[in-house]
């Protein structure tokens, strides 16, 4: 950026202090493809006066060989920093600009129109409290404004400004403005802004955008600058609960135990009674420290770090709050997602869920519908696509403590993390715990898993068995089961087949339906464990992800997963139920190995290879590595 | 409610520097000694009290730092009792890389990018915070508060992750790293206003002095030791000069400034009208330049 003055000020000290103290409108600009999002940034910039010289020619010498625009300058280029950008004249990430008026200091997020990058748009969104939206006015409306319009008031944003871009372009006439901007107020109705005010633009030649233009005396609004230099900002929120999600403990030496993190809402005091969210302990604050010296209060957006009291159980992802106003601890919610990957979010499957500072496995227990981007009307769903929105019902593995994301931006909000990849493959809006969460208790039996285990004299296993069809999964674990059987030990098969004939029946083999068997058969597992019983597992299970979800599912050391590991052309070969054939044939959809992939294994606690020995001789195996591994099997 | 605008950024560094050192279980500081630097030492000291920074500072050295940085470098490490470790690519030293026979690119390449990945190797440092700001330049402007390299210590703009609010994905698989940049939000004069009012020490470097400068393709290089060779007709003279920007000194020009105090060069940064990388050879020497130094993991 640039600096306003271009004399120095009287008195510096004045000068750094209205600066310092200046509102800050955090904004982003969006639309559709070829809207002119950069170019406005730019135009804004170059007007204002707001760029350096040196960047103003260098733009120049890029611009008359790589500009959309031939000769003439092309202000995109001063937002589109990477080399792609440039190549293809499209905007792929979130370019952010700082600059300041005499009136506000400005954060702007020149995020792209391209549908494929929505994820960099909401990316910009997340933190903004405006949006200029973009339309071409010989486009009107498009589906990517609509869909940005929706996930702009997802995310909390209140203003907008509508853009109406290249207005140049349709002979300055007040007719098309008029239409674009009565139709998007029409449909924007149900997304609850605040603020909707469009403004007829061209970027390219500047009008309305500093200045009011003369080529549309028609107009007699602001012109861009003026109004985001005075666009009422919400008023500060009424004193909301206090709440201070833990970060770190701080703990220099052994008389010194701190909480630190970022408040994110109210205010503290040293004296103030709190409560640790999670556990229901209460403390009161002994101490606000920070290297400043010791404060009374400190207040929202403030790091700080809190000594207590007492001595609480308190870490990271715990939360801190006030004592009359507590957060909601759950472990079941229902939240709105945006879905970024390219893989689908699949109901049943395990994904790390990351709040501000916890962290969680946790699955869609249900999809309740995904939302049509343009009619914003709901519909059914088995998965969310790469920039689908959906209602879902969240489980998480441990509850976790969070508000509602329209009570509070920080503390309502989360990622989906992909086990696998580490990619953030979704954002979540959380809505309200479901009341299943609160009510639905684990019954404590009397009976429990280690009484009934005692009695068979044995430790309760699932012995996992996976690999391709027809590698001899069954056969192995059949010998297995007759060798346990004849010792005494109380066991149980499930077979993949017989279990799709009654349990899983209504289920088809898809991605999203296997993902769903599997969780069903684990959770049967773990109640036969619960019972005491020795379980075989014999599915072809071909995800990591899902195996994983099963082994966390059961406790540690009870899960034991077993490769079966035989060459795809072995299996083939074999093809003992004659599928092979069929699916070579194309006649099978999702054929394991043939139209569908095999993750397999990368740390089995048993790997067996079936071309070199017999299925008794592989049984007997296992049998040793339980009676190695589990002493008192 | 909300702050003014150092105190959100402070905070905001802050929160990032914490997340750092709640996440990972190996990270470091990539000490530049640079203003930015210095302001990031500063956030550390607050982040972590009363407990120390925990973690260590690193300077990758290319040999032909300006003397007084390595001063100043010494003595702060001594001042704020922090722990710095100091490393030279060898190899580059051998071969006798310098950027006046091999050009800024191979210099740059060689003794700072290859080093700092040798370095990050040798440590097994599994996050490097460093001081980059959007409003450098604007293939920074890109870049996320968490940004991933792969285990090449390559960048790939278009595997970037999205970032919303202030919930980071700090995961990383094996042999990848995290680039952290906790002052991403921070203009120039933000740096400046920072320093003034927490008092923060700088290289006096960045202070107008009288110094001995050649003027070279337009660009005021500072004739720091007896390494630089001065080309037909040039000629040393003393300048009243200072630094907006610190580099290597074959490779980091001077402005003509009379700013001898951080309020000066405040009231000098309101009527500039030229960025501060503009001192920077290294940035303008191909098209894309600091974009490809990223890919090839540069910070």
């Amino acid at each position: 950026m640039s600096y306003l003055h271009s004399v120095p000020p009287h008195d510096l000290a004045v000068h750094l202090a209205d600066h310092d103290g200046k509102a800050v409108l955090r904004f982003i600009t969006c639309g559709s493809v070829d809207d002119g999002k950069s170019t406005l940034i730019g135009r804004l910039l170059v007007d204002a006066k707001l760029v350096f010289e040196d960047q103003l020619a260098n733009l120049g010498r890029v611009g008359s060989s790589g500009g959309a625009n031939g000769q003439e300058v092309d202000l995109a280029l001063l937002l589109d920093g990477l080399e792609a950008e440039r190549e293809q004249g499209i905007t792929i990430d979130v370019a952010y600009r700082y600059f300041a008026t005499a009136k506000r200091k400005f954060i702007v997020a020149d995020t792209p129109g391209h549908e494929e990058y929505t994820r960099n748009m909401v990316t910009g969104a997340s933190t903004a409290d405006l949006a200029v939206i973009l339309i071409d006015s010989r486009q009107g409306i498009l589906q990517q404004t609509r869909r940005h319009s929706y996930i702009a008031s997802l995310l909390g944003i209140r203003h907008v400004v509508l853009a109406v871009n290249k207005i140049d372009l349709v002979e300055f006439r007040q007719s098309v403005f008029d239409e674009i901007a009565r139709d998007y107020v029409a449909f924007a109705k149900t997304l609850g802004f605040v603020s909707i005010q469009p403004i007829p633009i061209s970027a390219r030649f500047g009008d309305n955008v500093i200045s009011p233009s003369q080529n549309m005396p028609w107009y007699e609004g602001p012109p861009l600058l003026d109004y985001l230099e005075t666009v009422p900002l919400d008023p500060p929120e009424a004193e909301r609960p206090f709440r201070l999600p833990v970060q770190l403990v701080t703990r220099p030496n052994a008389d010194f135990r701190g909480y630190a993190g970022q408040i994110a809402s109210g205010r503290i005091s040293a004296g103030d009674p709190l409560v640790v969210a999670k556990s229901g302990q209460r403390s009161t604050v002994k101490a606000i420290v920070t290297f400043d010296g010791n404060l009374a209060t400190a207040v929202e957006g403030e790091p700080v770090t809190l000594v207590l009291a007492d001595d609480v159980d308190a870490s990271r992802g715990d939360m801190l709050v006030a004592p009359a106003s507590r957060p909601f601890v759950a472990d079941q919610f229902q939240a709105h997602v945006i879905w970024f990957d390219a893989n689908p979010l699949l109901p049943g499957r395990s994904y790390i869920l990351r709040t501000e500072t916890d962290s969680v496995g946790a699955t869609v227990t249900a999809l309740k519908h995904q939302v049509n981007i343009n009619s914003f009307g709901r519909e059914a769903a088995k998965s969310l696509q790469m920039n689908e929105v959906g209602v879902c019902n969240i489980s998480t593995q441990a509850p976790i403590a969070f508000d509602s994301y329209q009570d509070n931006r920080a503390t309502g909000n989360f990622i989906f993390v992909d086990r696998a990849s580490n990619a953030t493959v979704g954002a979540g809006m959380i809505d309200f715990p479901l009341r299943r969460a609160d009510n639905v208790h684990w019954q404590a039996t009397d009976v429990n898993k280690g009484a009934r285990a005692a009695m068979k004299s044995q430790r309760p296993a699932v012995l996992w068995f996976t690999g391709l069809s027809g590698s001899g999964k069954s056969t192995i674990a059949n010998a297995l089961d007759r060798l346990l059987h004849a010792r005494g030990k109380h066991t149980y098969m499930l077979d993949g087949d017989n279990v799709r004939h009654g349990l899983n029946r209504d289920l088809g083999f898809t991605e999203a339906d296997r993902v769903e068997n599997i969780r069903r058969v684990a959770e049967v597992a773990k109640l036969m464990a619960d019972a005491g019983l020795i379980v075989l597992v014999s599915f072809i299970s071909p995800f990591r992800g899902e195996r994983r979800m099963a082994r966390e599912l059961m406790e540690e050391g009870e899960f034991i997963e077993i490769f079966v590991d035989t060459p795809l052309e072995e299996c083939a070969r074999r093809d003992p139920k004659g599928l092979y054939q069929k699916a070579l044939a194309g006649k099978i959809a999702n054929f394991t190995g043939v139209s569908s992939p095999y993750e397999a294994p990368e740390n089995p606690e048993l790997h067996l290879k079936t071309v070199e020995e017999d299925p008794v001789a592989l049984a007997l195996k296992i049998e040793a590595f339980l009676d190695r591994h589990r002493e008192d099997q | 409610m909300s702050l003014a605008n150092l105190r959100r950024l402070e905070a905001e560094a802050i929160h990032v520097l914490r997340e750092v050192v709640a996440t990972f279980s190996n990270p470091v500081v990539l000490y530049s000694i640079g203003k930015d630097s210095s302001v990031l030492l500063h956030l550390a000291m607050k982040a972590f009290f009363p407990a120390k920074p925990p973690f260590p500072f690193l300077h990758v050295d290319t040999t032909w730092k300006f003397r007084e940085m390595i001063e100043f470098r010494d003595r702060m490490a001594q001042d704020r009792g922090f722990k710095l470790l100091v490393h030279v690519n060898q190899d580059g030293v051998e071969q006798g890389i310098n950027p006046f026979t091999h050009g800024s690119n191979l210099h740059t390449h060689v003794m700072k990018t290859m080093a700092l990945r040798q370095a990050l190797e040798k440590y097994g440092f599994d996050a490097a915070l460093a001081g980059a700001r959007r409003d450098e330049e604007k293939s920074r402007a890109k870049e996320r508060m968490f940004s991933i390299r792969n285990a090449q210590h390559g960048w790939d703009p278009k595997r970037q992750r999205p970032e919303m609010w202030k919930t980071y994905n700090t995961r990383v698989g094996a042999g990848e790293t995290m680039r952290v940049f906790p002052l991403s939000n921070w203009t120039e004069f933000d740096i400046w206003q920072y320093i003034l009012q927490e008092n923060i020490p700088i290289v006096p470097l960045y202070f107008a002095a009288r110094r001995p400068v050649v003027s070279r393709g337009g660009t005021l290089i500072m004739v720091d030791d007896g390494r630089m060779p001065l080309e037909p007709g040039e000629e040393v003279v003393e300048r009243m000069v200072r630094f907006r920007t610190l580099g290597c000194y074959p490779l980091t020009g001077a402005i003509d400034s009379e700013a001898a105090t951080v309020p000066d060069i405040l009231r000098e940064m309101l009527t500039v009208r030229t960025s501060e990388r503009l001192s920077r050879l290294i940035d303008t020497d191909e098209a894309g330049a600091m974009e490809k130094k990223k890919r090839e993991g540069y910070f």
